[in-house]
């Protein structure tokens, strides 16, 4: 569904990205994996056009879209969860949903979206006349799935989704992304915990230095000895 | 001092603070969601004033009808100066923003001079002379007439801001940028919508200040500067705030008309520019950094 074909990111001077090829194939949930600034958010970054690669290209169902705009890659149906949670603090729940069901693809079915929203996530229901910023963070987190599907998108990426959450609230929010895989959606998932996003991932990257470094099945990395003992310290 | 007058000077000053507070408004919408300084604020109220008195000279369009027509050409030129000109210029450094804006203000003021010349202008309507008694107090009809629709078109901003798509998505574009990027909001295309929008406020004081002032080409700089200390009395990104510091602005200013006399009133609204700066740094009702 999704092809990276070698992607280079600068930031000036420093490299990012280095020749990062990758396939998200439908209906998967394909996880990447890398220490704190191997290039795991800049990949999500030029997917989504926010940062514009210097080199290489990405395909989303087999058409070219690095040279599109951000709201125009997420109107292709490219939803994204960002690192932070992004949410919009001085608007209410509701609103920042709806900002989320603005887009061209989603307008009609926003209604619907939104109550689809609130039966996966009854918190939210709860709360939609208070401001997103007095939320707690996993809150937030399920805001911030939750804006997300208002568009109505094929592909999720989530970035660090687990990142500054209670354990208890990492389970929740990895028993989302789960349960919204096993309704078919597609998933790009970018986690600093390696563990979690290895057991739960069909295939797996490993990201270091801006390139990728291995891959394969997620079950296999976790067994693997390199893995093993550069990221899960066994 | 008898009280009447005292009274009388006031509102007039109420009345006046709330079209600077509307002009004010403007800067304020700007810089909150753009986050671009616009050192032409004062400048576009000045063509908006001789834009309503060149729609009176050539049509009799009463100013509170040229409104309408001024108020939707500065929101297209708004729209199309952020869209063309400022979004380039977004991600750069603060300096060339503000030297970009001045060369935009610099533009205006010597292209009024070229058009104008420095004479003062004016349009005269009949009920510019009158004014409505209640009790003791006068009210002047075109002052009052004017802040009518300064509050009315300040309502209108409040509630799109508050119900609208639009509004709410602009919001979140000032709230979060990035996470407006997630989204899929058109970020660009609303902080040209945000610079028209607050254009068409500028647009609509000017034409309800032009009832109340002569023009000259030299009071751009001088209304620019009169907008900053308002928006940052009242508080930076604060739509009340403005509002509210417009009022208190035209309320000082006219008394230091009343007490002293109208040259000093400049130094009664810095004087209090001061004041809220030293107790209140983040404005009358702006939220602390």
């Amino acid at each position: 569904m999704l092809s990276v074909r070698g992607l280079d990111l600068f930031y000036g001077d420093a490299q990012a990205l280095s020749q990062v090829s990758l396939e998200v194939p439908k209906g998967e949930i394909v996880a990447i994996v890398g220490a704190n600034g191997a290039g795991k958010s800049s990949l999500i970054r030029a997917i989504s056009g926010i940062e514009p690669a210097s080199a290489g290209e990405v395909l989303f169902m087999g058409k070219p879209i690095g040279k599109l705009a951000p709201h125009e890659i997420c109107d292709l149906g490219i939803g994204q969860v960002a690192e932070g949670r992004q949410v919009f603090p001085t608007l209410t729940v509701e609103e920042n949903l709806e900002m989320g069901g603005l887009l061209p693809r989603a307008r009609a079915s926003a209604r619907d979206r939104m109550a689809e929203v609130y039966r996966m996530f009854p918190q939210l229901a709860q709360r939609r006349r208070q401001l997103a910023g007095t939320l707690s963070g996993g809150e937030q987190q399920m805001l911030a799935i939750g804006r997300c599907l208002m568009g109505n998108p094929e592909l999720i990426m989530f970035d660090e989704p687990s990142l500054g959450l209670a354990p208890l609230v990492v389970q929740e929010v990895l028993h989302a992304i789960r349960a919204l895989n096993e309704k078919g959606m597609t998933v790009l998932l970018v986690e600093q915990n390696v563990a979690v996003s290895l057991k739960i991932s069909a295939h797996a990257y490993v990201l270091e230095n801006g390139g990728i470094a291995m891959s394969g099945r997620g079950s296999e990395l976790l067994h693997d000895d390199r893995v093993r003992q550069a990221y899960l310290g066994l | 001092m008898p009280l009447d007058l005292l009274a009388n000077v006031i509102i007039a000053g109420v009345l006046t603070g709330l079209v600077y507070g509307l002009m004010a408004l403007g800067l304020s919408v700007i810089f909150g969601v753009v986050r671009v300084v616009n050192f032409a604020h004062g400048e576009m109220m000045t063509i908006a004033m001789y834009a309503a008195v060149l729609l009176f000279g050539a049509f009799r369009l009463d100013p509170f009808l040229a409104v309408l027509p001024v108020a939707a050409a500065f929101f297209a030129f708004g729209y199309a100066l952020q869209a063309g000109l400022i979004n380039p210029f977004i991600t750069r450094p603060e300096h060339s923003q503000f030297i970009l804006m001045v060369a935009v203000a610099i533009i205006m003021v010597n292209g009024l001079l070229i058009g104008f010349g420095p004479d003062a202008r004016n349009v005269q309507t009949d009920y510019q002379l009158e004014s409505i008694e209640i009790g003791k107090l006068l009210v002047d009809k075109a002052r009052l007439y004017a802040a009518v629709v300064a509050l009315a078109a300040s309502a209108l901003l409040f509630a799109f801001f508050r119900f609208a798509s639009a509004g709410k998505a602009i919001r979140a574009c000032a709230d979060n940028h990035l996470g407006a990027l997630v989204v899929g909001l058109r970020v660009k295309h609303l902080y040209a919508l945000t610079f028209g929008l607050g254009s068409a406020c500028v647009a609509i004081a000017g034409c309800m200040m032009i009832l109340l002032v002569d023009v000259t080409p030299n009071l751009g700089p001088a209304y620019t500067l009169l907008a900053f200390v308002i928006v940052i009395v009242g508080g930076l990104g604060s739509m009340a705030g403005a509002l509210l510091g417009g009022v208190l602005i035209g309320v000082s200013e006219a008394l230091a008309g009343l007490l002293i006399t109208p040259s000093a009133k400049s130094m009664f609204s810095f004087g209090l520019l001061i004041l809220v700066l030293l107790f209140r740094p983040q404005g009358l009702l702006g939220r602390k950094a």
